[in-house]
């Protein structure tokens, strides 16, 4: 079974802020850490690689210095690491993001699965692993919370709902995205890091993966960001104490008070 | 202090303090409360590779030395002492194998203990053989066709939870502990049973038990090295294992000031903080140097053995007597820095200082080190 994995390398969520003046991400003195659903992505991969056999690639688009977090995933059981990285992809937004890896994807050969986190935490957006698959043209299910049956033909997941989940059969080869309920992950390795420390990365330019020049990067995105800003604080906020049934009773009185 | 560590002892050092922040140090203290065996941290840990670090790599493990596995046991134990003696106990039930054993017994056990599919313990307490191992009772009778071990076995560590056992019986009790023999047990032979399991002060989070052995057969190949060389094969194994319990002793103390130093720096008293009263500053100063001393004499004893000296025994003691006795006196020390808080269970002190006491007792009391030390000076003055 041969698996790939998307992963992004994101700032670490405990110390982004945005810019006072440009209202874009301060990046600058950031740590740049693997996107924690990506991290639960992999987990599931190699948990299917064990069970089936099989390999894990790992996949990623972004500038060199996101081989940090490929070789990391080297370490945490994945077998070969590709970064897609071009100074043409700049300013990619998910649909140039998905295209973009699509493409990458066609480059590197058959594959049965393709698995991708549910969001990243910088963007927020949901959007790439639904677009990677739909450029695919694969079948695919979003926040999946766990792996009930696996086979190299299909797979039987649940889907994580508000009130619930649904559990759906697809064949492969498929597309999933994952929540952190799927799975806890393991840390890197022993063995893992010396494979990360003689691994080499295959880096790929947008020639390389026959990408076309308006499809990618800034020019091949629909989607303009008007206006970043932090938003102003709404209102008051009153914080209640005491035992749940005393603020309980404070809450209905404060509530009275605007009737 | 750069200890001019390698890249893979590097490497081995960082993978255990990467287990350790994720996995053990959320879960120590429900493990200890509950007084629930680390299980699936032991998993965890067989996934990270530790239990190979310490197999040759003829059998599947990376081949290793002492030094290696101590620094993976000094950041095991800055989390948890109890999960990371499961660990080292792993390691003494396999080392009368590898120091004494046949090919056959290596190939047959130690790939799965490599791979962390078999857990190992040591047996060699008994009820009237402890600092006086000449006491053991337990005995291994000629069967013909196999042998027949009767006798228990005392606070053994992965007791119940181990899949074999390296355990000492007499073979020929007239020559009391010269006619020793050492023996593989393993869990589900005909006669062998675990007591039930003991309820400690501290590293609640390892398993204890009885290892009970009545009628208990096993085949003839279970035999580890020669019959009646049984202690010799002991003694030359915790010579090399107890420079691995001084490691637990020296990430326990590291571990006990980090959390003295960090809470002396926020606590306000008289309007500043207490790091920067002199009481608590000098008391932090000597929990440093003992901690960094300690691991100092470590690290040598530890190299010294792995370059597989004659003379092991002396300052294999002396480095387990030094760093467990530094790890009582600096984890009661952050108890006293911290006050009324480093007394409650919401802080990870009180159970540093419970989890201290047991390194110097076990794997031979300090007392005992402290004789084998002055036994040697006795023979080197002559």
């Amino acid at each position: 079974m041969k698996i790939i994995v998307c992963i992004k390398q994101v700032p670490d969520a405990k110390d982004v802020r945005l810019d006072p003046k440009t209202n874009t991400l301060a990046r600058e003195g950031v740590a740049a850490i693997m996107n924690p659903f990506d991290r639960h992505a992999l987990e599931e991969a190699v948990r299917l690689k064990e069970q089936l056999g099989g390999t894990v690639t790992v996949l990623s688009m972004g500038p060199p210095q996101a081989k940090d977090v490929l070789l990391e995933a080297i370490s945490c059981g994945a077998d070969e690491a590709v970064l897609v990285s071009d100074r043409a992809f700049a300013g990619a937004d998910t649909w140039a993001t998905s295209y973009t890896l699509a493409k990458a994807v066609q480059s590197l050969g058959a594959f049965d699965l393709i698995l991708c986190g549910k969001q990243a935490i910088d963007g927020d957006t949901a959007q790439v692993g639904p677009g990677l698959a739909a450029q695919l043209k694969l079948p695919y299910v979003t926040c999946v919370q766990k792996t009930r049956e696996a086979s190299t033909a299909a797979l039987r997941v649940e889907r994580m709902m508000d009130d619930g989940y649904d559990v759906v059969q697809l064949p492969l080869p498929a597309l999933l995205t994952v929540v952190k309920d799927i799975n806890e992950p393991r840390v890197p390795s022993l063995k893992g890091k010396m494979r990360a420390k003689k691994a080499e990365i295959k880096v790929l330019s947008a020639a390389d993966i026959k990408a076309e020049a308006q499809c990618i990067g800034l020019a091949g995105s629909p989607t303009k960001v008007a206006r970043v800003f932090s938003p102003e604080p709404r209102g008051n906020r009153r914080m209640f104490s005491g035992t749940a049934v005393e603020q309980v009773a404070q809450l209905v009185a404060e509530i009275r008070g605007y009737l | 202090m750069d200890y001019f560590l390698t890249e893979e002892q590097r490497m081995i050092k960082e993978t255990a303090r990467e287990l350790t922040e994720a996995k053990i140090i959320p879960k120590r203290a429900e493990l200890d409360e509950r007084n629930e065996f680390a299980g699936e941290l032991l998993a965890d840990i067989a996934k990270a590779d530790l239990f190979a670090v310490l197999v040759p790599e003829a059998y599947g493990g990376m081949g290793a030395g002492i030094f290696d596995i101590v620094l993976a046991l000094e950041e095991l134990a800055r989390g948890c002492v109890g999960v990371a003696t499961s660990f080292a106990a792993c390691g003494l039930g396999i080392l009368p194998i590898l120091i004494s054993g046949s090919e056959e017994l290596k190939e047959k056990y130690l790939p799965a203990v490599a791979e962390g599919k078999s857990l190992a313990a040591f047996g060699l307490t008994e009820a009237n053989a402890g600092s006086d191992a000449a006491g053991i009772r337990t005995t291994a009778v000629d069967g013909g066709d196999c042998w027949i071990l009767n006798g228990t076995k005392q606070w053994i560590t992965n007791g119940g939870e181990a899949q074999i056992y390296s355990v000492i019986a007499l073979t020929n009790p007239e020559k009391g502990i010269r006619g020793a023999s050492m023996f593989v047990v393993e869990d589900g032979d005909p006669g062998f049973s675990y007591g039930k399991k003991e309820n400690k002060m501290g590293i609640r989070s390892s398993a204890t038990c009885e290892l009970v052995m009545k009628d208990c057969r096993i085949p003839k190949d279970r035999l580890i090295g020669r019959k009646g060389h049984g202690f010799i094969t002991v003694m030359k194994t915790l010579d090399v294992s107890r420079p691995g319990i001084a490691s637990l002793g020296v990430g326990l103390a590291q571990a006990a000031l980090d959390e003295a130093a960090r809470y002396a720096k926020q606590r306000v008293q008289f309007g500043k903080p207490i790091i920067s009263f002199q009481a608590v500053q000098h008391m932090l100063a000597d929990m440093a140097i003992q901690t960094e001393a300690a691991r100092g004499l470590v690290y040598g004893a530890a190299r010294h053995i792995d370059a597989h000296p004659e003379d092991a025994s002396k300052i294999s003691s002396m480095c387990k007597v030094f760093a467990t006795d530094t790890a009582m006196k600096v984890t009661t020390d952050a108890v006293q820095v911290m006050g009324g808080y480093g007394y409650m269970k919401e802080y990870p002190v009180e159970k540093m200082m419970r989890d201290a006491k047991i390194l110097q007792i076990y794997e031979g009391t300090n007392q005992i080190q402290r004789n084998v030390i002055g036994q040697e000076l006795n023979r080197e003055y002559a």
